[in-house]
């Protein structure tokens, strides 16, 4: 069975006097397992999908199955416990509370899953351990470098075990090297069975993924596996 | 159950941190509160402790005792100039009365004069000396300090004796015994025979019974005025309050006697009683209550509209931080509880405070003599009062961080 199945999907925003489309028509399937990096120009929608496809966003038109499940039937409250569970962010410009130090942080959802403080705190410090980051665990994210902070992001993520981690640009704000090594640690995720779902506008970074799909002006221009990945040879724990 | 009660845990810690996160904005917001509270505890203390203070003036009136008297006290039925048309009532009237009434347990004549008081420098000046009989003693609740009331052969012979207030002893003699001295009254020379116990009452003023001299009622006669001068005041004691209702209506039937009347005509007398006084007190307490509460409604409800607007702030201020929340899977419910509990926290820390401060501020106060009781329930009105602001004014702030679209809140910067 397909873990998503968008059909028809179109996003329109009301701006004053015009209308701005956009997504027009997408449609796609994504399997469990997959790496697929969702690859356009600035501006054409990419982030748009991405948040339908991560619940935070309702398209205007359009079918989304989730693990089998219609997500146009499902109120604000199914909706959040959606992203809650299923789904992992990780944004661009990190997204960490600044006041709260990494293990807050990344306990977060845990508390929305309505886990107790001793188990949450366990799983947050596991998820910051496999994320090479066991020993900032009470640093806040403006005692962090950027890699470091986005690696918090991705062990908030990865916390709650979600069935898919969708991530915008996580590369975007970081230097190439701390990029590369950030796209280490999602082609092991991807590795250990976790199914991730990048969004970029760079090509070499697209290509770390398994499959590229392109788009242009809220369409799918093209749908592709990737014939030479790029498989990072580091180990990226020793990286920090 | 057990997961509101969580989420209402985890929504206090999360607000917690909030507050301390912005501690000085958090310090100047609650001082909104804890003046609004401090306003609200003192002035329930303040309300509480004048009505303490109206009741225990009047119950040492008795409330067994009715007051024939010229005059109604309160009276909406008898116009005024009829009253003022009255004859005044007099001693010979009050003698024939005694003789006809058999109820009661004492009867005695009173009436009032304001004079300077002197004892060596010390002078007083509108000072009311009350004049009576030594029948009066029984039929008041009145004790003695020192000495004793005057007897009948002083009270007879309009005997220049003299029984002192609490308050008027202790500025004329404030060392020292009182009982045996001399002090003077318009330039005449009265011996001190007693002195009354404390009545500690602030409202009564000039009728405190510690704000008072008493002299034989014939002394006031001799000394001061002349018999036909004004109206006395005849207090009648009943052996018990089941017993005033049928008192009262002998005490009618023998004053029409005594004054003559026809059954046609009505009585040209009143009857007081401390109900009449008592329900015109409640009145005035009510009215006081009522102002004092607006009052204070309204330094909490600026206090209240202090909290809005800061929560509006902080909702604006931490749009990212509600996106990124809701990113990762929090409620509309669960923001929602967030900042209520914050501003719920804010509010009763506030409150605390308030009633610290309008704690100390009793203190203070009691220490002008001003009637203040501060009870139990002070803290209860404090707590739910600051409890209820915080989420009345927390309401419209949290909603609207509730209701928030995700992804427009993530993009704000
Ligand atoms: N809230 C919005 N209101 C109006 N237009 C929007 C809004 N969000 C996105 N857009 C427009 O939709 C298009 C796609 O945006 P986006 O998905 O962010 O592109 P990308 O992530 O590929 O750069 C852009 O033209 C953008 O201006
Ligand atoms: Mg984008």
């Amino acid at each position: 069975m397909n873990l998503i199945s968008i059909e028809h999907i179109a996003k329109i925003y009301d701006v004053g006097s015009e209308e701005v489309h956009a997504l027009r028509d997408v449609s796609l399937t994504i399997e469990k397992n997959e790496y697929v990096a969702i690859m356009g120009p600035s501006g054409s929608g990419k982030s748009t999908l991405m948040n339908i496809l991560g619940c935070l966003d309702t398209p205007s038109k359009g079918s989304y199955i989730f693990n089998g499940i219609s997500v146009g039937d499902m109120d604000d409250n199914d909706l959040a416990k959606i992203r809650n569970k299923e789904i992992g962010f990780v944004f661009q410009t990190f997204n960490l509370l600044p006041r709260s130090d990494a293990l807050h942080n990344v306990e977060l959802p845990l508390i929305y899953a309505g886990m107790n403080s001793y188990e949450r705190k366990e799983r947050a410090r596991e998820a910051l351990a496999k994320v090479g980051l066991s020993d900032r665990v009470t640093h806040k994210p403006n005692e962090l470098s950027g890699g470091q902070r986005q690696r918090v992001a991705i062990a908030r993520a990865l916390v709650t075990s979600p069935s898919i981690i969708l991530a915008d640009e996580p590369t975007g704000n970081l230097d190439t090297k701390t990029g590369e090594d950030i796209m280490a640690l999602f082609s092991e995720l991807h590795s250990t069975g976790n199914t991730i779902i990048l969004v970029t506008h760079e090509e070499y970074i697209a290509e770390h993924a398994a499959r590229i799909i392109r788009i242009r002006d809220g369409m799918i221009e093209r749908d592709e596996y990737v014939e030479k990945r790029i498989i990072p040879s580091s180990n990226n724990h020793s990286l920090q | 159950m057990g997961n509101f009660l969580f989420e209402l845990k985890e929504g206090l810690l999360i607000s917690l941190r909030a507050i301390r996160a912005n501690k000085i904005r958090s310090i100047l917001t609650t001082l909104g509160i804890v003046i609004g509270i401090a306003a609200v505890v003192l002035m329930s203390t303040a309300v509480t402790g004048i009505d303490q203070s109206f009741q225990k003036g009047v119950s040492s009136l008795g409330s067994d005792n009715l007051y024939i008297d010229k005059w109604a006290w309160f009276n909406n039925d008898i116009p005024w100039w009829q009253m003022r048309n009255r004859r005044n009532l007099n001693m010979e009237e009050y003698e024939r009365f005694k003789d006809l009434v058999k109820l009661p347990v004492a009867v005695a004549p009173s009436i009032w004069t304001n004079q300077t008081i002197k004892k060596g420098e010390t002078s007083i000046e509108f000072m009311m000396v009350t004049g009576t009989t030594n029948e009066y003693l029984r039929t008041t609740n009145l004790n003695f300090n020192q000495g004793r009331f005057f007897n009948e052969i002083e009270s007879k012979g309009a005997r220049s004796v003299v029984v002192l207030g609490s308050e008027i002893n202790k500025q004329l003699f404030p060392f020292g015994s009182a009982v045996g001295e001399e002090i003077e009254l318009k330039g005449n020379k009265f011996k001190v025979v007693g002195v009354l116990e404390e009545q500690g009452s602030f409202v009564m003023g000039s009728f405190n019974p510690d704000n008072q001299v008493f002299v034989p009622i014939d002394a006031v006669f001799k000394f001061f005025q002349n018999e036909s001068f004004r109206s006395i005041t005849i207090n009648v004691r009943a052996p018990n309050s089941q017993l005033v209702e049928d008192v009262k209506q002998e005490a009618i039937g023998a004053m029409r006697q005594v004054r003559g009347l026809k059954y046609y005509e009505a009585d040209d007398f009143s009857i007081n009683q401390q109900e009449g006084l008592l329900s015109e007190i409640n009145k005035t307490i009510g009215v006081i209550q009522i102002a004092g509460f607006v009052i204070t409604g309204l330094s909490l409800f600026v206090g209240a509209i202090g909290i809005m607007n800061i929560m509006f702030v902080s909702v604006k201020e931490r749009t990212k931080e509600i996106g990124i929340r809701k990113a990762i899977g929090a409620k509309r419910r669960t923001i929602l509880s967030q900042f209520l509990a914050e501003s719920a926290i804010i509010c009763l820390i506030g409150g605390v405070m308030g009633f610290f401060v309008a704690f100390l501020g009793t203190r203070i106060i009691e220490q002008y003599d001003f009637p203040v009781s501060l009870q139990y329930d002070a803290v209860v009105l404090a707590f739910v009062v600051s409890l209820l602001t915080g989420l009345i004014s927390g309401f419209a702030p949290a909603y609207s961080a509730a209701k928030m679209d995700p992804v427009e809140a993530l993009r704000y910067e």
